[in-house]
């Protein structure tokens, strides 16, 4: 999966015109002498999906309890639906639906029961609707069978689908997301993370917190990435490659490598370098290159027009080349959150040594 | 830090200090948080299957091994001993013991005044036991997020935690108080021309004075649930501190009884007002952040 403009899993996001669901200004937490959150901005815009990007410790978690109010700021705005939390925070609060990063269950409980709990506590009462509202939230995420099975018996797969379950119960506007798959097996993490895909059909804003880049991909409307509690960049991953590979990238090979060197002298290529045969990911492209002559082994090519492929390949082959591999290299959201601590680290050193303000972001123990 | 796609015109960087909005009170939303905590409860056979022999020991083993013991055998030691202690009783109490006989004064007796302190020593441990972990346990669980993120204010969710810890220790007391009544008047009541149990000072002690004292026992008690980082410390702690709440409520359980009807009355009223005061600052010590489990001091 890749940031190309093809995954983008739906809609773009609207035109900004409309006031963010969840508008974040400034915001900090401190737990005792360490910072949670930094002077965050977070702006999410209604019907999609944000990815909150970051390491243990970055502040996802905080932001999302920030969110739904169970935290307040000690400095800074949040507005969500236009509200602020701190005073409006039931509201709030029975608009949202979280699943935390444990599935936050009764293991006394039968998952029947459970839901119920939810039910009754955002305000959808008891009875025959309800039982039936249960049972459709629990057949959406196949745990419908083990509905009147205590949930101390569930694998963690069975806990988390029960988990998503509750979060939509209510009919939530803004679903809250904290590492949903972790525990979870690839297979179950694929199937989680496709019905999170899923609910976004209706208008309904997603907020993801992860650690795992690959699972933001393909499902990312918008990313924010955080580290130190504060968010080093956030943006739509379209508009995210555009700004940290402003040139196409693709890799090519040739049974003469010796002739690749030509590749400079084309028309709208911007550069090129010699890679590892296969072995360098693109991640190498912002100044770690093999430094090696053009032409010992395969090169990446970077182009002035994202599609000037086909042109480049035409070219090389009228002029003799014979190339045996064409490979345009579409950066991930790997690449991208690399990319950007990087240029974070660069711009650290850079005003390090200008004998600036030293910018290292405050380490973080509470909370994630 | 990054700029954000759709610019909003609002001022930015205040200083969070929130006017908070007055509190507000579903009662049907504290009755669910109370019923699922029972419910929990109610499935944790563990719990009370202790709880159960403890109600059952002090409300109808001891009671009926002493009674039947001097009025069905006529045991003259225990009967001789138990008179002596009669004797120490005040001479209002004295005056109200009823009997034809002296193993009848003295079984009326033991089942009147003597025994009196075990209804509140039984409730009040069990909800000691139960309100101990209730919020503690919430945050151990990991279920403290859900609550949290929920549209329950933190009073609510107190209430309901409160409720559910006063329910197990007096239900469990009224319901051996209705026992301890019928073994009373079955052994006891032949002696003293019929049923005699309960009590008018009885019914003031189970109705007026033992429901404050479980209130102000649990104050404390769920303070410290909301305060400690395990539910282990959180026993540890309940335990020390309600001790001596436990003896004051045995000492005025005792005068209760002892003294009438109106010091029952006087000494309950006394305990409402305490019992009410520390659950006010009681309530404050629930915040969504000790849910969490990141609140400072936690």
């Amino acid at each position: 999966m890749t940031l190309a403009p093809t995954s983008d899993p739906a809609p773009a996001p609207p035109d900004g015109t409309a006031a963010p669901v969840v508008d974040l200004r400034g915001v900090s937490r401190r737990f005792g002498t360490v910072d949670a959150l930094l002077d965050l901005d977070l702006s999410v815009p209604s019907g999609t999906i944000t990815v909150l990007l970051g390491p243990n410790g970055a502040g996802k978690t905080t932001a999302t309890r920030i969110i739904t109010g169970a935290l307040e700021p000690h400095h800074g705005d949040v507005r969500v639906f236009g509200l602020d939390p701190a005073t409006h925070g039931e509201e709030v609060r029975r608009r949202c639906g979280v699943v935390s990063a444990k599935p936050a269950l009764y293991d006394r409980l039968t998952g029947h029961a459970n839901l119920a709990y939810s039910a009754e506590l955002y305000g959808l009462g008891r009875g025959p609707e309800v039982d039936e509202r249960i049972h459709a939230a629990a057949t959406r995420f196949g745990i419908e069978h083990a509905l009147d099975q205590q949930v101390g018996g569930f694998s963690t797969g069975m806990k988390t689908r029960l988990a998503l379950a509750r979060s939509v119960l209510h009919d939530p506007q803004l679903l809250l997301f904290d590492e949903p798959t972790s525990g979870l097996d690839p297979e179950s993490s694929h199937a989680v993370l496709e019905m999170i895909k899923s609910m976004t059909g209706g208008g309904v804003t997603v907020i993801m917190c992860t650690h795992l880049l690959l699972e933001a991909e393909g499902l990312a409307q918008q990313v924010v990435v955080l580290e130190g509690g504060t968010d080093l960049v956030a943006g739509a991953p379209r508009e995210l490659t555009r700004r940290f590979w402003p040139a196409s990238v693709v890799r090519l090979d040739a049974e003469d490598r010796s002739q690749l060197a030509r590749v400079v002298e084309m028309p709208g290529v911007r550069g090129a370098e010699t890679v590892g045969d296969g072995l360098k990911e693109l991640a190498g492209m912002a100044g770690d290159g093999v430094d090696a002559p053009l032409g010992s082994g395969p090169v990446d090519v970077q182009l002035e027009d994202p599609d000037g492929v086909a042109d480049l390949v035409d070219a090389l082959v009228r002029s003799g080349v014979r190339l045996t591999r064409v490979e345009p290299r579409i950066p991930t959201l790997e690449d991208l959150y690399f990319a950007v601590r990087r240029s974070r680290a660069q711009s650290h050193t850079v005003l390090a040594d200008d004998g600036g303000r030293q910018l290292t972001p405050a380490s973080n123990g509470a909370g994630s | 830090m990054t700029a954000p796609a759709t610019p909003v015109a609002r001022p930015t960087g205040r200083i969070n200090a929130s006017v908070k909005p007055p509190i507000r009170l579903k009662p049907s939303r504290v009755w669910t948080i109370a019923r699922t905590e029972l419910k929990q409860l109610i499935e944790a056979r563990d719990f009370w299957m202790p709880m159960m022999i403890l109600g059952g020991i002090f409300f109808l083993v001891i009671p009926t091994i002493l009674l039947f013991a001097i009025t069905s055998i006529g045991n003259i030691h225990a009967v001789h001993q138990i008179s002596q202690a009669v004797q120490l009783l005040p001479a209002k109490a004295r005056a109200a013991v009823r009997g034809k006989s002296e193993q009848g004064q003295t079984a009326y007796a033991l089942a009147v005044f003597l025994l009196a302190p075990v209804a509140v020593v039984v409730p009040l441990t069990i909800s000691t036991a139960v309100g101990a972990s209730t919020i503690v346990g919430e945050r151990e669980r990991g279920t403290g997020e859900f609550l949290a993120h929920s549209p329950a204010s933190v009073h609510e969710i107190y209430l309901g935690k409160l409720i559910a810890s006063v329910v197990p220790g007096y239900v469990t007391t009224i319901v051996g108080f209705g026992l301890y009544s019928l073994i009373v008047n079955t052994l006891v009541g032949p002696e003293v021309g019929g049923w005699f149990f309960p009590t008018t000072q009885w019914w003031v002690l189970m109705l007026w004075v033992v429901p404050p004292f479980v209130l102000l026992t649990l104050s404390v008690v769920l303070r410290l649930s909301a305060r400690v980082k395990s539910t282990a410390a959180a026993q540890q702690a309940s335990g020390l501190v309600t001790l001596p709440l436990i003896m004051i409520a045995y000492g005025e359980a005792t005068g209760a009884v002892y003294g009438g009807n109106w010091v029952g009355i006087a000494v309950g009223a006394v305990v409402w007002f305490l019992a009410l005061l520390g659950l006010w600052r009681g309530m404050k010590a629930v915040t969504r952040g000790r849910l969490l489990g990141v609140a400072d001091g936690i």
